[in-house]
């Protein structure tokens, strides 16, 4: 956690939403009058159902898409007044379906916004080696191509590749979501443990609550393109809001269903 | 007169005609792709271009290739040699593939990898040059191939109108009911076409992305 340039306005907010809607071209709306700020170094999970808007809500920080009325600050500067390229390569973006380019090496696509940035080839090579070990890879992974890894191997490549530039803030779209249970539990327990090493501000979707217990700071549960609560997982499960409650519920339902037989 | 003394005696003459049809198919179709395949990145960044766009193309293919020749033999500077009017008749014929395809090869490209791509701030640029032109290239390629193979049909035709070409001896064949010389141009001209079909297909695979799953 050492020289964070987020750590120069601890108090101040990372990201923060103020009133924020986003309404489709034919007038639906996907989210409304959203507010929420999130802390530096904290990780804040995103969580609800499909639909829910937290993907949307997601895409407005690194403006894949535009929001449409209200405000929405990046370390203080409103995303408008962002260069976008700058704004993405300031922000890491690790999404389910990873992404990775099927014509590039794990080590090309580990360094790409490195190459793109024009790093030297040895500050480059550093890096990638890094970061391998820093997600749990072998270094003879390096040269092999996307579709030569397993599935949990791949999300590994993406996370290594959403950190290269050594972004302060990570935006994680369900990035575990296509793994099998225990595989899913190894990166969560990694993934905690690389965020307490590296102290970065994350943003985490998930509509998995035990993800959402287990990896967030604080949950904010949205529904309709609504924030419903914002708490800490204790208060999360405790709460008496009834959407909550239902949430909660639904979980505890399906975890004693599969503990019967 | 049979098949291999006609062709040993004007062996020249062959090889003159083939250099020429080569000459005619290779410009044209470079000019289709100069045209043709900015066309196609073009529709895929204004989806309001992508029907205008085909849709002009598709009609160009539909035009009989004797009157597509005819049409354009007013048109100035073109119309004055045979020879550029053939090229810039093969050229529109063969912007449909090319257009197309690239199209087609740009839109196919993972989703996924394209966003992944965005939100890691690649500009526009870099998105197509990195990302999409290389994972569309063998669909690109298939448009060339196609293209290259129709034109080197096309352009026997060409001949009709004095362009040169393979084509010449076709007619010439016709003209004197003498199947030797007719052979003599078209055994090339399918060479050239097998070829060209060949030497593209391979290109095609190797050019062709590692499947992600």
């Amino acid at each position: 956690m050492m020289s964070e340039p987020s750590d120069m306005a601890s108090s101040a907010p990372t990201v923060e939403f103020s009133n924020v809607s986003f309404v489709l071209p034919d007038g639906r709306p996907i989210l409304q009058d959203l507010s929420f700020a999130v802390q530096p170094g904290e990780i804040l999970v995103l969580l609800g159902r499909s639909g829910s808007g937290k993907t949307t809500a997601l895409k407005l920080i690194n403006r894949l898409l535009e929001f449409s009325t209200g405000q929405l600050r990046v370390e203080g500067r409103s995303t408008n007044d962002w260069n976008p390229i700058e704004l993405r390569r300031h922000i890491g973006y690790a999404i389910q379906d990873v992404g990775l380019f099927p014509h590039y090496t794990v080590a090309r696509n580990i360094a790409l916004v490195p190459s793109i940035e024009n790093w030297p080839k040895q500050k480059t090579e550093a890096r990638v080696e890094e970061l391998l070990r820093l997600v749990g890879l072998p270094r003879e992974i390096a040269s092999r191509y996307p579709h030569q890894l397993s599935g949990g191997q791949r999300q590994r490549v993406g996370v290594a590749r959403a950190l290269a530039a050594d972004p302060p803030i990570l935006l994680m779209d369900e990035p575990f979501g296509a793994l099998d249970p225990l595989t899913r539990a190894d990166l969560q327990r990694e993934f905690l443990s690389l965020q307490q090493q590296l102290g970065k501000t994350v943003l985490f979707v998930t509509h998995d609550l035990h993800e959402a217990l287990r990896l967030g700071t604080r949950i904010a549960l949205l529904e309709a393109g609504r924030l419903i609560s914002l708490s800490s997982g204790e208060e999360f499960l405790s709460s008496p809001e009834p959407l909550v409650k239902k949430y909660v519920e639904a979980f505890a339902t399906s975890d004693r269903q599969r503990e019967k037989p | 007169m049979n098949f291999l003394s006609f062709v040993t005696r004007n062996r020249l003459e062959i090889a003159t005609l083939t250099l020429e049809h080569l000459w005619i198919v290779g410009l044209s179709t470079l000019l289709a792709m100069v045209v043709g395949i900015p066309a196609g990145i073009l529709i895929t960044r204004k989806p309001s271009l992508h029907k205008p766009v085909i849709a002009a193309a598709n009609i160009i293919q539909t035009v009989p290739s004797l009157a597509l020749f005819g049409f354009l033999l007013p048109a100035p500077w073109i119309g004055e040699r045979a020879e550029r009017l053939a090229i810039l008749a093969l050229m529109l014929y063969a912007l449909l593939p090319l257009i197309r395809n690239t199209y087609v090869g740009i839109t196919s490209v993972d989703r996924a990898t394209v966003e992944a791509a965005r939100g890691m701030g690649l500009t526009d640029w870099q998105l197509l040059c990195k990302v999409e032109l290389p994972l569309a290239a063998s669909v690109i390629l298939a448009g060339i191939r196609v293209a290259l193979v129709i034109s080197i049909g096309l352009a026997t035709i060409a001949a009709a109108i004095g362009a040169g070409g393979l084509g010449e001896l076709i007619f010439r064949g016709l003209a004197m009911v003498n199947n030797a010389v007719i052979l003599a141009g078209a055994i090339p001209a399918a060479a050239m076409a097998l070829l060209a079909d060949t030497v593209l297909g391979w290109l095609e695979k190797r050019f062709a992305p590692q499947r992600t799953a």
